[in-house]
């Protein structure tokens, strides 16, 4: 390892961001900024109906409105907008429904794109859209994945309602349950989420000749190159993507898009540079939504809160078609309901299911919040039902920390952790005892606000990475990630990045770790990405794994500028280099430390070439490009505080304590920072978001007004620490991006739960709004059955 | 189309707008003013907040005609050769992180400071419900806050 003491000068240093400067004084480069001469503007004409055929469809009325230079229908691109991919296809018989842009014969939700008008400005476009006919020919929609296998359900597509259904077992499942003296089981809900990145999608198209550039609010410019090479037939080579600024994304920019694909097309056919921008109602309807699961789950212990078994039989709603990822979304989660808990026995049944609604995929956790969900809500279930505390029954069944590496019953190995550790530091900075006490106490006099404590141990799998594990698991692309340093003359360095930032920091963590790398000044880095031009190798950011692979791709590229550097240091100094030693940006000769040479001066000796030895090339310049062997493993203990006001049913979080293990920490700030916002995006799922559609699948959910995204006023503050244990990576780094939003949804509504259960109640349906919390106290009347059944149905706003 | 004269950040325009036209559409595509973003469709988001004759406005709820004669400050025009206190509290304390809401929060917060110089973390979180992030939880933009307020903000 090149890294030193001295040299680490940057490694956990809470650096203020570069990226900073631009974004606050208003200089940012959103897609939505980017004007072109001649530039048009789409707009789309969207299906009012969730299921219909399409009969006819007339653009001629747009193209004669003011402004307007062309108005296509889906058949108008019937020839070349082919399918939307996907690249996930997790079983052999999985059906994947072709998927075009723009419906051409039926659409099949709310919000299908099935004709596009190109203005000279965007309100004329919009205005256009109004002089489109089409007739339509509705079909019954198909919106509850709990009956739609069943036999005479209407059809989403004509092969039928099933998608796939993926099966995984190990360890002897019947007889960890046979004879189990206890069992538990629950019936979950993983209401729809809507992502909501606070910058609308937006896109632009420009060709000159043959060669396109599309600039996309997406987090993924090279898979997206690729898709568009690989699957509408556009040369590789002639098309460059460009994500500039990316104002957020949680999954939801994780696509190839039906717009990203018109805009490109259509763009083509009107020989001018197009540009689309949705509107959050638009989105909210069109960016895929997350989440949507039945969860039935159950586990089988011995009396003293051994685990024996885990079963669990999952039902996900893949929306009206398959896109980038949607199917293997639920299977990410699939190794992780056990969690960090030992058991004999586990198995998991996953059927994914058509409706006629915007397909799911990524959003935040994709798979592993709803996992961590339902193991960490079952396991307060299973400590009630045998009367140990939550805690002690966590402990008595979580891995030890001297049992690392661990490989789980579901076949992880987890390289490090330590639950002890976290959980310990957690419950003091919590007061666990202290509140339990007061919980007791106000439970004794009757108060009708009641006190609960809600436990999340949480751990997961991310660095979503190891090429040969995603292929076993069917995954169409690899994991490894990409990193070039380019020293310049002067001395200063450019970073280049596959991993395509959009509000994590990259330019500013990435720095710091070039810096302690190479030994130059954290100023002297400039951090590129998002261009396929400038960043030709990438496979982007998502899944935690920027860090986790990126990182270590920058590592492996400041080795080889290193040993160029050493090879031509030792000329300058006359010395062996294998006399030579790296410490700081300086290569000395061992034992005579006044005979040095700084890596800068090595970098303008290069470029000056004039004296290099023989045989060497006159560049330090060096790209490497990483591939782990296995993911990464954060995690931590959450503990959530809630009042809940039985009167009515207001839920207040009084207190909410983190600690995560994240392994080394490259900056403090930014860690605390993903940690915080990833958080409040879990406790919006447990309190107040919910994509909900009507009986005849109407998105009734379209606005932020209808969406509750909370504001500050809806969110606690939170106490953040950390614990370390270090990841099998040389940086030691695990990926922090999804952690707090996978930890802290069963947190929540384990202390709402907890504060309820001597009322009877042992759930509530996310999100647990007033009204869901009110009704259950109101029909538990101190029954002890699951509660479950009697709060699932009702809207959200 | 209405005549208007609208100053922004220091320098007077005078355009020919559609009535319908919106205020964020008229600083965004015809002054240039693409510091302010646009964030949803309903004046849910906040991210559009400009300061209206000193006073917070969400642009998207504003006519450009409405705003005829009116004094309007955004994110671009806050800094006045340095940093303005509230833009330096966010980085310090790292408020930010896709940075898509922050000119409509760090101009709400002006807009809170300017009516409440030492609020409560509690004012501060009311006093900016109307601004929606997606990124940060608030924890740091309640403290960017109280930073300012610390630093003593003045406008």
């Amino acid at each position: 390892m090149t890294a030193t003491v001295e040299s680490s000068a940057e490694l956990g240093r809470a650096r203020l961001r570069k990226e900073d400067a631009r974004l606050i004084t208003g200089q940012t480069n959103w897609t939505d900024n980017i004007t072109l001469p001649g530039m048009l503007y789409m707009a789309f004409l969207r299906s009012p109906f969730a299921h219909a055929r399409i009969a006819r469809v007339d653009v001629s009325g747009a193209r004669s409105q003011p402004g307007v230079i062309a108005a296509f229908s889906g058949a108008d691109f019937a020839g070349e907008q082919g399918s939307l991919p996907c690249a996930w296809p997790v079983t052999e018989d999985i059906v994947i429904p072709a998927h075009p842009p723009m419906a051409v014969d039926e659409v099949r939700y709310v919000g299908e794109a099935v004709a596009v008008v190109v203005a000279r400005d965007r309100y004329a476009a919009a205005d256009a859209l109004a002089s489109i006919d089409i007739d339509y020919e509705p079909l019954p929609p198909v919106l509850d994945i709990r009956t739609a296998l069943d036999e005479g359900a209407p059809k989403v597509h004509e092969a039928g309602n099933k998608s796939y259904e993926w099966v995984f077992a190990s360890g002897d499942v019947d007889a960890a349950f046979s004879d189990a003296p206890v069992v538990v089981e629950r019936t979950y809900r993983q209401q729809r989420l809507i992502p909501c990145a606070m910058e609308p999608r937006a896109v632009v198209a420009q060709w000159i000749d043959d060669q396109v550039t599309l600039w996309s609010a997406t987090q993924i410019p090279h898979v997206l190159r690729f898709a568009l090479s690989a699957f509408f037939a556009i040369p590789e080579q002639n098309v460059r993507v460009i994500a500039p600024d990316v104002g957020g994304g949680f999954g939801s920019k994780l696509q190839v898009t039906a717009e990203e694909v018109l805009a490109v097309l259509v763009g083509r056919r009107v020989g001018k540079p197009v540009k689309w921008t949705e509107s959050r109602s638009e989105g909210n309807m069109t960016v895929h939504h997350g989440r949507d699961q039945w969860q039935y789950i159950k586990i089988a212990a011995d009396r003293d809160g051994r685990i024996r078994g885990l079963s669990v039989d999952l039902l996900a709603d893949m929306g009206a078609y398959l896109m980038l990822v949607t199917p293997g979304v639920p299977l990410l989660g699939a190794f992780m309901y056990p969690a960090i808990y030992k058991m004999d026995a586990y198995s998991l049944k996953c059927t994914g299911i058509f409706t006629t609604k915007m397909p799911t995929d990524a959003y935040r956790g994709a798979g592993r919040p709803e996992a961590t969900f339902a193991i960490e809500r079952i396991m307060d279930e299973l400590a009630a039902e045998l009367g140990i505390e939550p805690m002690e029954l966590r402990e008595r069944n979580w891995i030890k920390h001297e049992e690392f590496p661990f490989t789980t019953i579901a076949g992880l190995t987890y390289d490090s952790g330590n639950y002890e550790a976290a959980t310990a530091k957690a419950m003091e900075l919590f007061g666990y005892d202290g509140l339990r006490r007061e919980q007791q106490e106000r439970n004794d006099r009757g108060d009708p606000v009641r006190l609960g404590i809600g436990i999340s141990t949480f751990t997961e799998m991310c660095g979503l990475a190891p090429s040969r594990v995603l292929g076993s698991l069917s995954y169409g692309a690899g994991g490894w990630e990409s990193a070039s340093i380019r020293m310049l003359p002067t001395g200063k360095v450019e970073v280049v990045t596959g991993s395509s930032a959009h509000g994590q920091g990259h330019e500013t963590a990435w720095s710091q770790i070039v810096a302690d790398q190479l030994g130059v000044p954290f100023e002297d880095i400039r951090v590129l990405h998002g261009d396929t031009l400038v960043s030709p190798k990438g496979m982007d950011t998502y899944g935690s794994r920027s860090l986790a692979v990126g990182g270590m791709a920058l590592v492996g590229a400041c080795d080889k500028v290193v040993a160029k550097a050493k090879v031509i240091a030792a000329a300058m100094l006359e010395a062996s280099p294998d006399d030579l030693e790296f410490s700081a940006g300086q290569f000395s000769v061992r034992g005579d430390p006044e005979a040095s040479k700084t890596i800068q001066e090595v970098a303008l000796a290069t470029f000056a070439a004039h004296a290099l030895p023989d045989g060497v090339e006159p560049s330090l310049d060096s790209d490497a490009t990483y591939d782990p062997d296995n993911f990464s493993f954060p995690h931590g203990t959450h503990l959530c505080a809630t009042e809940v006001d039985t009167e009515t049913g207001f839920v207040k979080i009084r207190s909410y304590v983190a600690v995560d293990d994240v392994g080394v920490v490259v900056n403090p700030l930014i860690v605390e920072g993903q940690v915080h916002g990833g958080i409040a995006q879990g406790i919006a799922q447990a309190l107040y978001e919910e994509g909900v559609y009507d009986d005849e699948g109407n998105l009734l959910t379209t606005t932020l007004a209808d969406y509750l995204v909370p504001s500050a006023s809806d969110l606690p503050s939170y106490v953040t620490s950390r614990n370390e244990t270090q990841a099998s990576n040389r940086l030691g780094v695990k990926g922090v991006g999804e952690a707090g939003t996978i930890a802290s949804t069963p947190a929540v509504v384990n202390a709402i739960v907890d504060a309820l259960r001597p009322l009877g109640i042992n759930d509530i349906t996310m999100p647990c709004t007033p009204e869901r919390v009110w009704r259950a106290i109101q029909s538990a009347n101190g029954s002890t059955t699951n509660t479950s059944a009697a709060n699932t149905s009702g809207g959200a706003a | 189309m209405t005549h208007i004269t609208v100053t922004v950040d220091g320098i007077t325009y005078t355009d020919h707008v559609e009535p319908r036209l919106l205020l964020v559409h008229y600083l965004r595509d015809v002054v240039g003013k693409t510091g302010t973003p646009i964030g949803c469709d309903t004046s849910n988001c906040g991210a559009c907040t400009v300061l209206m004759d000193g006073v917070s406005v969400k642009s998207c709820s504003v006519l450009a005609v409405q705003a005829d004669k009116s004094d309007i400050t955004t994110i671009e025009g806050l800094a006045n050769g340095e940093l303005h206190p509230v833009q330096r509290a966010f980085h310090e304390e790292h408020a930010l992180q896709c940075g898509y809401c922050t000119p409509g929060m760090i101009m709400a917060a002006t807009d809170l400071l300017r009516d409440n110089p030492h609020p409560t973390d509690e004012e501060i979180r009311e006093g900016l419900e109307g601004n929606l992030c997606r990124c940060t939880g608030y924890e740091n933009i309640v403290r960017a806050v109280r930073r300012a307020a610390e630093a003593g903000v003045s406008l």
